[in-house]
Parts: structure tokens; C-alpha cells; sequence
């Protein structure tokens, strides 16, 4: 393929897999900068969205549109609602201790995921997409007759790609909002600031902290609802965005909402380019090597405050 | 501990018992000497332990469920013919999780724990190779269902054998001339990377250039790979063939997604089975494969007047004329490997028999497989009539190759045994027992 074709496609890719990406990883954002939780089950609740979509869109047996706009409801509602009651269960009980939260959502990670086995079953499983064009794309070149379109065979990308990008930046616009103008947003960022001030300020930390670990949850769901038309759900397939979310976690700066998109933006574009042009093992080398270097020269990531 | 049966045959080798399998209960497998009459006396009626290495989780899973419902229903059968020399076949079912480092455990589990007399049903080749040597250092045999080259490349032991599917060696020699001759000279190949894909890689590379064509790209793919657009630009423009072979949960979205990228235009397909193995072919984004050509180890869709034996034994295992699930017509076999599980375990009562009454039964059992040829087509063998390779420990046979015309597979060639022949490259035989 061409290089100006070649690299538009990969672009496309990439934007793709950062906008899930960008979801996925907000929520781990989210849930770390408020509660210091390092949350290793986080990739489980993006497998239980996927799993919960296809439930869903499978058992409402009416069109795949209604089917899917359903699981794009009930999928992170669901998983939002055993976050908290996770959450409840084992984590408060722990003091959100930091260490021992670790030891104890690896714990977690391990009971969704052989559970999912259990009754899921080990298969794929795809959910149909509420819809898919593909779009053909053009491309000029200079020819006999001066400038030319041409439409290059490989060099496309279907309506429900472009759809799941747009519909990333919308909720992502909508959170962005709704931490800076609401209520509730004003208490989470209050909790981060200072937890103890907070407390005696009459915030109930404990609903937060629920409230948080359920919306954290719930982006990852979010993320692969939109995702599953494309991918299928599987139960293994939360180990990849759990990586990629730390990676981008890390680079962005823990806690940092805006350096986490902006990281998700850079790793899941170079993810999708150095794929295309070399290979995926590449990009995930490259991106690994590149949390190295923030520890090293920036450990408190790109726009992480020092203190944390 | 169970204790072996350590009856001895007066007068009879191993050997010479062993060729007259096929006199035995009319099974008419092997080729057969008569003058093997003493059927074997003083036989425990304890079951025959079978350790079946079998992909429950992991990526093979499709498989795993396709493998464990073929051997219960071969299992089935040769208990209500009696069992193996009057004892019933007990299988002992184990995950791997499609994991290497886990086979080799189950094997050693088998042996060391179950007490099992033979294992066997393990598909994916990294799989085999990781737990082949644990069974030969146990000295129990292991009887892969696999495909790989592995066996027959000499770089296992003694103790494995691959004796009723086929090896990629021998199947992409036997598809490269009708590649080359009616789909074009130019190929690219996509394959997973790791054992299995990289036979593909080399084998069928090999082959072709032998034709006179061309392999212009070669585009290796991790078996655990979910997303493949960004694997596709790399095919080069002037191919006339994509050669595609790909396994993994995702193989339905690898599917779809060849057909996205594509959208109607690109080179003609060849593809293996591989590829759609446990996929319904009335997927939703399918359709561009219409007119494609894929390899089958056995036709999915019921072929008229071929195969005698095809609808008994589809009868048996519960699918039907679609290579569907009887009960849900949703759920695909994979029926173009799953044969291999029936086989096995008749070649397993085969070989137990004809070294029935010896000391050390693994042994004689090794010695049994070694001595076979043969293998007539039956309802034990309903993919086709094989030849078994003593030295090599692989079986070779037919192999076919279909089209996809209105959402089913029909078989458009059949290649003989003979085009899937290479020259031996280990003789086990001579390595000690």
C-alpha cells in the first residue's frame, strides 16, 4: 500500500483504539487519583461489559440496534453496581489500605474472571454492531491526466468505527463536564485534594469513594460495550486494556484526568501507526519502554502533580 | 499401583499380532495376516485409563469442546463393543488451558497420578511440544491429534505419534499445485505465529516455489491477537492469492475483518478451515467469502456420494448434514479435526489388542503403532483411508478442498495419499524404548 494511504488507515486505527482506550483508562485514572487504589481487576470489569453486552443484546431478541443500545445502558450500570458492592465488601473493609487493595483486587480480578469462565464459557462470542458501512476512501495522485482520484483497495473504514470514536469524545466532553461543573464533581475533586479536610467538611468519603470505584468500573464497561461489535467478547480479553490503561495511567500522571487522555490519545495513535508500519509487539515495546523513561525522568508522569 | 498384566502370549510376537489387527472383531482396520487367532485370556476387567489432554479454556477452546464430545461418543461405541481386550475405556479429561507449560504437567498427572495407560487429544502444536517430551521421559505413550509437523520432523521422541490426522507438511504440498494451477502465482500468507503457523510458513513456501510461483509477503499473526486491520495493509498490491490460516478465539473477527478491509475487491482467498473452524458460515459479514476456497481435513457440510461412512459417524457425534450441533444448529463444530479424536481411540483399541498379553504394555503398544500400515476407510475411520509411517510415527491421507458456494462448503478436489508423501526425516524406531 502506499504511504499516504498506508498511514491515514493507521491513524484511523489508532484513533480507534484510543478512544476505548481513553474510556478505559479515565477510569483507572479516576479511581487512583481519588481513592489511591491501584485497581488490578480493572481490566475484569471491561471483560464483564463485554460479556454483559452480549447477554444483553442476545437475550433481547429484537433488532441488534435496540439489543445494543440496551447493553449500552445495562452493561455499565451493572458493573458499576458490583464495583460498589465490591467496593462495600472489600476494600472499605480494608481501609484502602494501599498495598493490601492491590493484593486484594488481584484477588477480585481472578474470582470475575473464573467466574465469567464458569458460566460465560471460554468461547468468543460476537455482538452483532447496530450498524456497519463500510466507507471507501479516495486518494489523489498525480497521473497522466494531472491530479486524479483514486480509491486504493484496502483503504477504507466502516460507520461503526467512526461512530465509537465520536461517541468516546462525547462522554469523555460529558465527564470532563460534569468533574468541573457538578456537585458531585466538586466533592471528588475536594476528596483528592484532601481527604481529611473533606471529612470534616461533612463529605461522606465512604459513599464517594463507592460512587468512585462504581464509575471507574463503569467507564472500563463503557469502553468495551463500544468495543465488542468489533472485538467479540472473550473472557481473557481484559488483560490487554488493564496494560495499556497502567501504561497510559503512568505517562499521563496518576490522577491526572487530562494527562490520562491526552496519553491514551498518544499511546493508542503510535499503538495504531507502529503497528500498521512495523508490528504490534513493537508498539507495545515502545510504549513499556516509554513508561520506563517517564519513571526514570518524570515519575510523577506528564502532568502529575509531585506531591501525590 | 495397579499392577500391568504380565501374561505372555506363548509363540506370538508383537509384532505379528499386531498385523493381524485387522482380523480382529471384524474391524478390518490394518492391513491383516491371518494366523493371529489366540485372543488374549486372563485380562483384568479394571478400565483401560486414557489421559485426555484436552483444551477446555485457553485459545483452543473451541476445539477442547469439539475434541472431549468426539472422543465420549468414540468412547461410547468402543465400550459397547466390548471395550479394549474385555475392559471398558475410561477417559480421564483434564485441561490444559491450551497452555504448554500446563500440558506438560497434565501428562505428567496422567502418568504419575491417574496411572493412566496412554494419553492422547492434544491439538495445538505448542501445546505438543511442550508436553511431548514429559511423556516420553514417563515413557507413556501420547497420541496427539495436532496437525503440526512436529512429530514427523523428528524433534519428539518415541513415545508420541500423530496416527490418524495428517501433518501441515504434507497438506500444503498437497494444496500448493492446485493453488498455483487454478488461483493464481503471486501469494501472500497470513499465519499465526507460533508452531503451527510457522509449518505453514515454510512448508507451503517451499511447496510453491517448487511450482514455479511466487510469495510475495508473509504476515505472521499472534494466536491471541483480537484486532487485525492493522495487520492487512501490509499485503502487497499485486497479489493474486491471500493464503490465510489463523486459529484463536478471534477467528471470526479475523474473518470479518479481511472481508472489511477488502470490501468487495482485493485478490481471490485460499484459505484452511482453520480460519472458520467452530464459525457459522451465515455470519453476518461472511458473505464476501463466497467464491473463496478453503481446505478441509473432512468435508463440514455432508457431500453427496462421498465418504461412506461420513453420516453414521456424524450420527455418532451428534452434528448434522451442516457440521452443526444436533441440539443447536448455532453451534459449529470443527469438524474438519475433530475426526481426528474418533480415530485415535479406535487406533488405541487397535494397538492395545494386538499387544494384549505383553509384559510391559506401553511398550508393546509403541511397538504395535510402529508395525501398522493400512488404514481402510470405515465407520472408524470415516475421514478416508490413511498410511501410517512406522519410522515417522504420522499418518498421511486425504486431503480436500472446498468452495464456498451460497453460504456452505462443497468440495471442489480431493487430493490421494500419494501427493501428500515427503521423504522420511527421523526414523523413531531406532531410539530406545
Amino acid at each position: 500500500m502506499e504511504f499516504g494511504p498506508h498511514f491515514l488507515l493507521a491513524t484511523l486505527e489508532g484513533a480507534l483504539t484510543a478512544a476505548v482506550l481513553a474510556l478505559t483508562a479515565v477510569g483507572l485514572s479516576v479511581v487512583f487519583g481519588i481513592m489511591r487504589v491501584v485497581n488490578v481487576a480493572h481490566g475484569e470489569f471491561f471483560m464483564l461489559g463485554a460479556v454483559i453486552a452480549w447477554f444483553v443484546s442476545t437475550l433481547v431478541g429484537v433488532h441488534p440496534a435496540i439489543g445494543f443500545a440496551l447493553a449500552l445502558v445495562a452493561a455499565p450500570v451493572a458493573v458499576g453496581a458490583l464495583a460498589i458492592v465490591a467496593d462495600r465488601l472489600v476494600l472499605r473493609r480494608l481501609n484502602y489500605d494501599p498495598e493490601r487493595t492491590i493484593v486484594a483486587t488481584i484477588g477480585l480480578l481472578y474470582c470475575i474472571q473464573q467466574l465469567t469462565l464458569m458460566t460465560f464459557g471460554p468461547d468468543a462470542r460476537p455482538v452483532v454492531p447496530p450498524f456497519n458501512q463500510r466507507i471507501a476512501l479516495p486518494w489523489f495522485e498525480f497521473g497522466e491526466q494531472g491530479l486524479q482520484v483514486i480509491w486504493p483497495w484496502g483503504f477504507g473504514i466502516t460507520t461503526y468505527k467512526l461512530a465509537v470514536i465520536a461517541f468516546a469524545v462525547i462522554i469523555l466532553v460529558g465527564l470532563w463536564q460534569f468533574l468541573a461543573r457538578s456537585r458531585f464533581g466538586l466533592v471528588m475533586r475536594a476528596t483528592q485534594l484532601d481527604r481529611e479536610m473533606a471529612q470534616a467538611f461533612g463529605i461522606p468519603i465512604d459513599r464517594v469513594y463507592g460512587l468512585v470505584f462504581g464509575l471507574g468500573a463503569g467507564l472500563a464497561a463503557l469502553g468495551a460495550v463500544l468495543i465488542v461489535p468489533i472485538r467479540q467478547a472473550h473472557y481473557l480479553m481484559g488483560h490487554e486494556p488493564l496494560l495499556l490503561s497502567f501504561i497510559v495511567v503512568i505517562i499521563g500522571g496518576l490522577g491526572s484526568i487530562p494527562g490520562t487522555i491526552i496519553a491514551a490519545v498518544l499511546i493508542g495513535l503510535s499503538d495504531g501507526i507502529i503497528s500498521v508500519f512495523f508490528s504490534p509487539t513493537l508498539a507495545k515495546i515502545i510504549a513499556t519502554l516509554l513508561v520506563a523513561f517517564v519513571l526514570v525522568f518524570r515519575p510523577q508522569g506528564l502532568f502529575g502533580l509531585r506531591s501525590a | 499401583m495397579k499392577k500391568e498384566n504380565t501374561q505372555h502370549l506363548a509363540g506370538v510376537s508383537r509384532r505379528s499380532a499386531l498385523k493381524s489387527i485387522g482380523a480382529l472383531g471384524g474391524a478390518a482396520a490394518f492391513s491383516s495376516i491371518p494366523g493371529f487367532t489366540g485372543m488374549v485370556h486372563g485380562q483384568t476387567d479394571e478400565p483401560v485409563r486414557l489421559g485426555f489432554q484436552v483444551h477446555r479454556t485457553g485459545i483452543g477452546a473451541a476445539y477442547g469442546r469439539w475434541y472431549e464430545r468426539t472422543t465420549n461418543a468414540a468412547v461410547e461405541r468402543i465400550n459397547n463393543m466390548g471395550g479394549i481386550n474385555g475392559r471398558p475405556i475410561e477417559i480421564v479429561g483434564e485441561d490444559d488451558g491450551t497452555d504448554p507449560k500446563r500440558g506438560a504437567e497434565v501428562v505428567e498427572k496422567f502418568a504419575t497420578q491417574h496411572n493412566c495407560d496412554a494419553a492422547f487429544g492434544t491439538l495445538f502444536s505448542h501445546v505438543v511440544i511442550g508436553s511431548a517430551p514429559r511423556a516420553g521421559e514417563l515413557k507413556l505413550p501420547y497420541l496427539v491429534v495436532s496437525e503440526g509437523h512436529h512429530v514427523a520432523s523428528g524433534i519428539l521422541n518415541r513415545y508420541t505419534l500423530q496416527p490418524c490426522i495428517t501433518d501441515v507438511k504434507s497438506q500444503v504440498q498437497a494444496m500448493a499445485p492446485f493453488v498455483h494451477d487454478n488461483l493464481g502465482k503471486k501469494v501472500t500468507m497470513i499465519y499465526p505465529d507460533f508452531a503451527f503457523g510457522h509449518d505453514h510458513r515454510d512448508y507451503f513456501s517451499e511447496a510453491f516455489a517448487r511450482r514455479g510461483g511466487t510469495i510475495l509477503e508473509q504476515i505472521a499473526i499472534p494466536p491471541a491477537e483480537t484486532a487485525f486491520t492493522r495487520y492487512f495493509p501490509r499485503i502487497p498490491r499485486d497479489t493474486e492469492i491471500l493464503y490465510h490460516v489463523m486459529v484463536g478465539p478471534a477467528v471470526l473477527t479475523f474473518v470479518k475483518e479481511l472481508g472489511e478491509f477488502f470490501g468487495g475487491s482485493g485478490p481471490a482467498l485460499f484459505g484452511f478451515i482453520d480460519s472458520l473452524e467452530a464459525v457459522d458460515m451465515n455470519s453476518p459479514g461472511l458473505e464476501f467469502l463466497d467464491g473463496s476456497y478453503f481446505w478441509e481435513g473432512m468435508p463440514r457440510y455432508q457431500q453427496e456420494g462421498m465418504l461412506e461412512f461420513d453420516a453414521e459417524y456424524r450420527a455418532a457425534v451428534g452434528v448434522d448434514a451442516n457440521g452443526a450441533s444436533i441440539s443447536d444448529s448455532r453451534d459449529v463444530s470443527t469438524y474438519a479435526h475433530m475426526f481426528g479424536c474418533w480415530e485415535t481411540l479406535h487406533f488405541i483399541r487397535d494397538v492395545m489388542t494386538a499387544a494384549a498379553g505383553s509384559g510391559n504394555m506401553k511398550q508393546a503398544m509403541i511397538e504395535a503403532a510402529e508395525g501398522v500400515t493400512d488404514i481402510a476407510e470405515s465407520i472408524e475411520h470415516p475421514q478416508g483411508a490413511k498410511l501410517f509411517n512406522g519410522k515417522t510415527h504420522q499418518v498421511f491421507g486425504h486431503q480436500y478442498i472446498s468452495k464456498v458456494e451460497g453460504n456452505r462448503l462443497n468440495v471442489v478436489h480431493s487430493t490421494s495419499i500419494e501427493d501428500t508423501f515427503y521423504p522420511d526425516e527421523v526414523d523413531y524406531t531406532q531410539q530406545e524404548l
